[in-house]
């Protein structure tokens, strides 16, 4: 599996070629390969006390507010194996803002690919708030409020207590579970025409094989759905989802897209990242974005931001931005814990506790950006590959990665958490 | 990059891909599509194969027509409304951001 060094030291002076190198040449798929039969696949991961399954076992440091990111980062320095989370909110929100702060927080904290977490605030109701929401898991959960102790003598207790988690949840194992205990989410970015034509079309290959096994999926991304509302309209699984989901989506338009605009958005949607990339306007890039809902699976609710999913297995719609960190950050908290990520153009976007799978079949993206890439679908361009191979490579990878397998996106360090701030704080 | 493209036997590669039948735009799959090239494609949807003569140096992902559009034309693609056209483009030229605009916002 590792390389002589010599083969080694070649391949990095001479030009990258080949974007995910090991994508099916493994010692992974020798043996079982879940594409193999959808139904029987099976994963390694940790059980949690309520019964979901992650495939990460973080022990994470929440910072209740901005103010606590200090905190939460010194902790994460004294003890290893720890992982703070800074964020930029917290302070003065109120009314439905304040609601999804605490949804996202509680969410993330409640995530299984998280084992246990300390909170720290600057002061202790909405810290106490926090572990509350995350204890109804059962996980271990501590918090501590700043104000009447300081920084010092907080991160000196917090430490204490994340180095006691870190310890128990090293020697927690993960055990063989069925694929339908995969919940595995969805958003594209730094899109281009090749998005729609190979990478999207993966992920919703991979829905429609992996849903009827009772998988949860979601997807996202709701002024980027503008141009194709009337396709995703008819893929609810109820004229009252249906409803919902068109509620949702005329709300955007309304209250935020037609209240804050200046011009046609042709600045920004598409980005100028879409545009170099060949996507000229927003219906053409919400057409490739629905391809990532496959062709057969309908969704069966009209998710909040950061609510989680309570019809049982099944796709879902989440009312999401479309700004890659802050719709896979909801998507977490609302407890996914594999994320399929389309790009054209080359987005390197991670999360810090869900594995985020980058997916392209731009060939120039695969030869310039090759180690942001864990699946290369180039060949469907070439018509080498069929989108139903193509997501055969995609189911292969989720399973392998949510086995432990690293992606780019973790090995290169990217932990972009960013919350969605609906409004202006009081 | 596909050197084998549109040519040669067989002509696997395609140098086009559009989605349906209906769209009047296909997409450079290859890099370094140069003016001058009789282009060959592929309809994804029902695996029909086109040919065009592009008029245009085309970066991958970028689209050409595929029939001469007039101003105020709709460009077509997934067999669906992508935008208005807003300046004529002849069959085999680039179609992006200078000739055609969203019909939203």
């Amino acid at each position: 599996m590792f390389k002589e060094s010599a083969q080694l030291e070649h391949e990095i002076a001479t030009p990258f070629t080949g974007g995910a190198p090991d994508q099916f040449a493994t010692k992974a798929l020798s043996t079982k390969r879940a594409s193999a039969d959808y139904k029987a696949a099976t994963f390694m991961g940790w059980r949690r006390e309520n019964g979901r399954v992650g495939v990460r076992n973080h022990v994470v440091l929440l910072p209740l507010d901005d103010l606590s990111n200090a905190s939460c980062e010194a902790v994460a320095n004294n003890v290893k194996g720890t992982m703070a989370l800074p964020h930029a909110y917290g302070r003065l929100q109120f009314g439905e803002d304040l609601e999804l702060h605490f949804r996202t927080l509680i969410g993330i904290g409640s995530n299984p690919n998280v084992a246990a977490v300390v909170v720290i605030g600057i002061e202790d109701q909405w810290t106490n708030r926090v572990v509350e929401g995350i204890a109804k898991t059962g996980k271990p959960v501590v918090g501590f409020g700043i104000e009447g102790h300081g920084d010092i003598a907080t991160v000196a207790k917090a430490s204490y207590q994340a180095k006691r988690f870190v310890q128990w949840a090293t020697e927690l194992q993960r055990e063989e579970c069925p694929i339908a205990d995969l919940w595995v989410s969805t958003k594209c970015g730094e899109s281009d025409t090749t998005t729609g034509l190979a990478s999207c079309p993966t992920v919703g290959n991979m829905y429609d094989k992996l849903i009827p096994h009772g998988i949860y999926g979601v997807f996202g991304e709701t002024s980027e759905i503008t141009g194709a509302e009337h396709l995703c309209r008819e893929r609810a699984i109820s004229p009252e989802v249906s409803d919902k989901w068109y509620a949702m989506w005329k709300a955007y338009q309304d209250d935020v897209i037609e209240a804050h605009k200046t011009d046609d958005l042709s600045d920004s949607q598409p980005t100028k990242g879409n545009i170099a990339g060949g996507l000229t306007t927003i219906e053409e890039k919400a057409l490739g974005n629905l391809e990532k809902i496959g062709h057969e699976c309908r969704f069966i609710d009209a998710l909040q931001p950061a609510e989680a999913p309570a019809k049982g297995p099944g796709l879902y719609f989440m009312d999401t931005s479309s700004a890659a960190a802050e719709c896979v950050t909801l998507m977490a908290a609302a407890g996914y814990v594999v994320h399929t990520f389309p790009t054209g153009q080359g987005n390197v976007i991670g999360n810090p506790i869900v594995p985020v799978i980058k997916i392209t079949g731009n060939p120039r993206t695969v030869r310039t950006m090759g180690e942001h890439i864990d699946v290369d679908v180039s060949g469907v361009l070439r018509r080498e590959m069929t989108i139903p191979q193509a997501g055969d490579a995609l189911i292969d990878m989720v399973v392998r990665t949510a086995n432990g397998r690293l992606t780019a996106a973790e090995s290169l360090g990217h932990r972009e958490f960013v919350m969605t701030k609906l409004y202006r704080s009081a | 990059m596909s050197s084998h493209a549109g040519s040669g036997e067989g002509r696997t590669n395609p140098h086009l891909l559009a989605h349906s039948p209906q769209d009047n735009v296909a997409v450079a799959v290859i890099e370094g599509l140069k003016a001058g090239t009789a282009a060959f494609g592929v309809i994804t949807e029902d695996n029909t194969t086109f040919d065009v003569d592009v008029h245009h140096d085309i970066p991958i992902g970028h689209k050409v027509a595929l029939t001469d559009l007039k101003a105020g034309d709709t460009a077509i693609k997934y067999g669906q409304d992508i935008g208005k056209v807003i300046k004529d483009v002849a069959k085999g030229e680039h179609v992006h951001v200078h000739n055609v605009k969203t019909k939203r916002w």
